[in-house]
């Protein structure tokens, strides 16, 4: 876990930075595979928050997303306008679509123990090998959410982005899952936004259990 | 536009049409309300193949639309003889963008036109040899590909001759210019008609301006069909060449009597009709009037090399069957 | 109404709310969203008459727009980067033969070495071809910029660039107010056109000019595009009225009151750099932000204008003029050439690189301080950079440029 502790530090180190933040905007980092809808889910939650009224910026960090390789997409929620175009460095709030990142990538970049981590996994964070990095973390913001699993079962394809949107509406309560059920009809049409609504929902429930 | 009845004084000649024949069979340039659409007074060479082709086609092209043309030009020799300024030759709507976009422009013309509802106007974009087979060929094969409504007409003089006679993907083998002092080599070669044809266009023509009859008509054949069109005209330059000035439709003739220029016309990809040679000349009767192969001649006859270019017109006259059976 | 889309959406949104009668697309990162949004518009039939024409690259591209501007059809096109090169020549000819086509250009970086992301060399190199040139801050600007460009573009007879930055903004989701059909048409008349092809009427388009009358035709362009100093705010504050919000003009001031330090900058930056500058205010900096949106023709009277006040300016910057350093800043110089003020040029984002508000920050304090080089690259790796000057000293078959940086990186 060397990786891991040097992480850590450097968490410590940016937090203060992360405090003195002026304003209240709220910053998710989403980290998953080309193919997995990472890109897709930032803007659906973006798409969600503004339904609720909220200003909200979604972007990419526009790689080259081919199938299988790390991408990751931002998303910033604020009362007032976003005006700052800088990728999210201390994210408030983590969604990871692919737990084999965890060991890949530095998916835990800048994150402070305040933050929300929501993994998409049938295995709790000890068996991911990351609960000596949570331990400070506070536990009601530590959520798994089996998203590829609710996928498969209602939209018949492990697509697990519009699943986790519904699990981190009930973890951080920031959005309504009506707002995300909306959002996804905006992107989706038909049976795979009717598959992709439940997924989401089943994940709200199973979130809100968790 | 208003029309100026011209005067003729070339009766009965071979240029102008024979005025003796009854009125439909007249060529274009012998009505007399022909709209000489590229106008006297410009400042091309004496005997010019570019501009007698030039104004032999747009003329048809004009009688073929009821005067309803609109003409897009790539630089050349036709584009800047044609308009020195303040003056211009042209009595059409005409454009000149740049060297290597004439067809795209076209087709931007094209495409105004049809949102307009103007089907009623017609579009041509022309260009040298240089404009059409070298730096234009990918504006043309995508007008092509993209079956636009445009007439593309390539005047032919087989080099670069605006900017002072150099080689072109059209040049002949042996042939002099500015960059091939010593002779082109003998390439594979660029058949524009031939690869026209490959794009399934619905017309590709080629035409000479020693038939100037048969031209126009293409012209006007051209212009009742829809889609993209190639018409590749074999135009003469005196200059380039090194023949005199009245040998322009000569040597015309005789590029096609030897089998080394086949005229003929297809539609959608196949062959259906070819002019046939009158009586087949050897090679050396083209060959030799022209300074630029005159190398081949002197100090020695170059037997090997005009055997290899007697070669390339047989296998024309066999390719596109030129002598009657 | 208000939307939450994709900046590339919004601006076809627009396009199609202006109704362009021929689209000209090739594909090129970042541009591609906007002309796919564009061909869905017109296949849907919501966008009539519209002919949509895939062209076979930027050069074809930009030439169809040509024919299309002439026979007195309102023409659109975008690229990007290298698109933008490719059509380069073709760009001079729209504006010398001064036709009204609009064009985004989603910037992107130029290669080699090959790079999709981000940074404005691309406009940058096309500064002079005679195209009015606009800077969108962000999505909304983006869209309401073409409004205003078809409308700029055809009063003046001159073809009208808006510069987006490729991803950044293409790529963004946000909150944009997309206007109705009816509030566009009342701002955007029909194309009149100065010059048309047509056969009851014939002209000539394009005839060569020699050195008796070219200068003359040259000093038009110029005049011309002089003029669009005074219609650019004209159009801008009727855009004000009509839709009730600020979009375009030449230059926008933020916070520029008793500012001693001004930043100047184009583009989505300048959304970071308030954001930067809110923070340094609020610990006692006198720090302001101009926005300039207008690059060509070159603003000169409203950047002395809004400098006027400041002791330094700083110019944060996504291109450079290799050889020289800024292109902006330099511009900047010229304005204020008789104040002798220093101006700090902060070359930034080359190829995508993040301009964080913490690296702007940093730099902006020294230059309050004066404790800044003239030219500064924002997070520039020195060390690895002396390393590769280094090795090519020592070693003569140094390698491939990027393959080295590449690999002293790794
Ligand atoms: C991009 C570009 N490259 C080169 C030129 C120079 N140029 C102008 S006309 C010309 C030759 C034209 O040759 P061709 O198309 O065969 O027409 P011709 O003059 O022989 O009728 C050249 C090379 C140019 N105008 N533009
Ligand atoms: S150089 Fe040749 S093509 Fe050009 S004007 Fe003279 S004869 Fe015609
Ligand atoms: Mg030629």
């Amino acid at each position: 876990m060397a990786a891991l502790s040097k992480v850590a530090l450097i968490c410590v180190k940016t937090t203060a930075a992360a405090a003195s933040r002026m304003t209240l905007v709220f910053q998710i980092r989403i980290h998953g595979r080309g193919g997995q809808g990472v890109v897709s889910a930032a803007e659906m939650l973006s798409i969600a928050a503004f339904n609720e009224g909220k200003h909200a910026q979604a972007f990419p960090s526009f790689g080259s997303e081919r199938t299988g390789a790390p991408v990751v997409a931002y998303c910033r929620l604020d009362e007032r306008e976003i005006r700052v175009r800088e990728p999210i460095m201390h994210p408030d709030a983590l969604i990871i679509q692919d737990p084999t990142l965890l060991h890949q990538v530095d998916v835990f970049a800048g994150l402070s123990p305040s933050a929300y981590i929501l993994i998409n996994t049938t295995r709790s964070f000890e068996e991911l090998g990351v609960a000596d990095f949570v331990r400070g973390f506070q536990p009601e913001r530590l959520c798994t959410v089996p998203a590829n699993e609710l996928a498969l079962k209602h939209v018949g394809r492990p697509v697990p982005s519009a699943a986790l949107l519904g699990g981190f509406a009930a973890l951080s309560g920031l959005v309504s899952l009506e707002s995300v059920a909306q959002a996804i009809r905006s992107k989706f049409s038909g049976r795979l936004a009717e598959g992709n609504v439940a997924a989401a929902a089943a994940a709200f429930k199973h979130a809100q259990a968790n | 536009m208003t029309f100026q009845p011209v005067k003729f004084y070339q009766t009965g000649t071979f240029t102008v049409g024979n005025r003796l024949l009854p009125a439909e069979t007249r060529s274009v340039q012998a009505n007399m309300r022909r709209t000489n659409s590229l106008n006297s007074g410009h400042r091309a060479c004496q005997g010019c193949g570019e501009a007698l082709g030039a104004r032999y086609a747009i003329d048809a092209a004009m009688h073929a639309t009821e005067n309803r043309l609109i003409a897009a030009n790539a630089t050349g020799c036709l584009e800047v003889f044609s308009t020195p300024y303040p003056e211009t030759s042209w009595q059409i709507p005409w454009i000149h963008s740049l060297f290597g976009n004439a067809a795209a422009v076209a087709t931007g013309i094209a495409a105004a036109l049809k949102v307009k509802g103007r089907s009623d106007v017609r579009v041509i974009a022309q260009g040298g040899d240089g404009g059409t087979t070298d730096i234009g060929f990918a504006c043309l094969s995508g007008m092509f590909e993209r079956n636009d409504d445009v007439l593309y007409i390539c005047y032919d003089n087989e080099a670069y001759m605006n900017t002072g006679v150099q080689r072109s993907s059209a040049t002949p083998p042996a042939a002099r210019t500015a960059t091939t002092t010593l002779g082109n080599s003998f390439n594979q070669g660029k058949n524009l008609p031939w690869i026209a044809m490959a794009h399934g266009i619905p017309y590709v023509a080629t035409a000479t301006i020693a038939e100037l009859r048969d031209l126009e008509a293409k012209v006007e054949r051209a212009m009742h069909v829809r889609g993209a069109r190639y018409l590749h005209i074999f135009v003469s330059c005196p200059l380039g060449w090194g023949h005199p000035a009245d040998q322009s439709i000569r040597i015309a003739r005789l590029a096609k009597e030897t089998g080394l220029f086949p005229v003929f016309e297809a539609e959608h990809g196949e062959v259906t009709s070819v002019s046939k040679i009158r009586k087949k000349l050897p090679v050396t009767d083209y060959l030799k009037p022209q300074r630029r192969f005159a190398h081949l001649f002197s100090p020695e006859v170059r037997t090997d090399l005009i055997a290899r270019i007697q070669e390339g017109a047989d296998r024309n006259v066999r390719k596109f069957g030129l002598i009657e059976n | 109404m208000l939307k939450q889309i994709e900046g590339s959406r919004a601006v076809a949104e627009a396009v199609a709310l202006c109704r362009p009668e021929v689209i000209c697309a090739y594909p090129i990162s970042p541009q591609t969203h906007i002309v796919e949004a564009l061909g869905e518009i017109v296949s849907s039939g919501r966008l009539a008459p519209c002919e949509f024409v895939n062209v076979e690259s930027e050069f074809a591209a930009m030439s169809v727009a040509i024919g299309a501007s002439a026979a007195g059809a309102r023409a659109y096109t975008a690229t990007a980067s290298q698109g933008l090169l490719y059509m380069a020549e073709a760009l001079f000819n729209a504006s010398g033969l001064g036709l009204p086509i609009v064009m985004t250009v989603a910037n992107r970086a130029i290669g080699a070495p090959i790079n999709i992301w981000n940074d404005h060399t691309d406009t940058m190199s096309q500064r002079d071809c005679g195209w009015i040139q606009l800077f969108a801050e962000n999505n909304q600007e983006a869209l309401d910029l073409h409004v205003i460009a078809f409308r700029l573009a055809e009063e003046l007879s001159l073809p009208v660039m808006v510069c987006m930055d490729g991803f950044i903004l293409t790529h963004a989701y946000e909150r944009v107010d997309v206007p109705d059909q009816a509030q566009v048409d009342a701002y955007l008349p029909p194309f009149n056109p100065r010059q048309i092809l047509d056969p009851a009427e014939p002209v000539s388009i394009g005839a060569m000019v020699g050195p008796e009358a070219f200068m003359e035709v040259r000093y038009l362009a110029h005049a011309k595009q002089s003029q669009a100093l005074s219609l650019i705010p004209r159009w801008a504050g009727a855009f004000r009225q009509a839709f009730g919000r600020e979009a375009g003009g030449l230059a926008r001031s933020y916070r520029t009151e008793e500012a001693e330090t001004i930043v100047v900058a184009l583009g989505s930056v300048l959304g970071t750099l308030k954001d930067t500058v809110d923070e340094l205010r609020e610990s006692g900096g006198r720090i302001g932000v101009l926005g300039v949106s207008c690059f060509r023709p070159w603003p000169f009277a409203a950047v002395r204008e809004a400098l006027a006040g400041a002791q330094r300016v700083v110019v944060v910057e996504k291109g450079m003029a290799v050889g020289v350093g800024g292109i902006v800043s330099n511009n900047v110089r010229t304005a204020i050439s008789t104040r002798p003020i220093p101006v700090y040029d902060v070359v930034a984002g080359l190829g995508g690189r993040p301009i964080t508000k913490a690296s702007l920050a940093a730099v902006l304090q020294r230059a309050m301080t004066d404790d800044l080089e003239l030219t500064t690259f924002l997070d520039l790796d020195r060390a690895l950079v002396e390393k590769v000057l280094r090795k090519e000293r020592e070693v003569r078959r140094s390698g491939p440029i990027a393959e080295q940086v590449l690999k002293l990186k790794g």
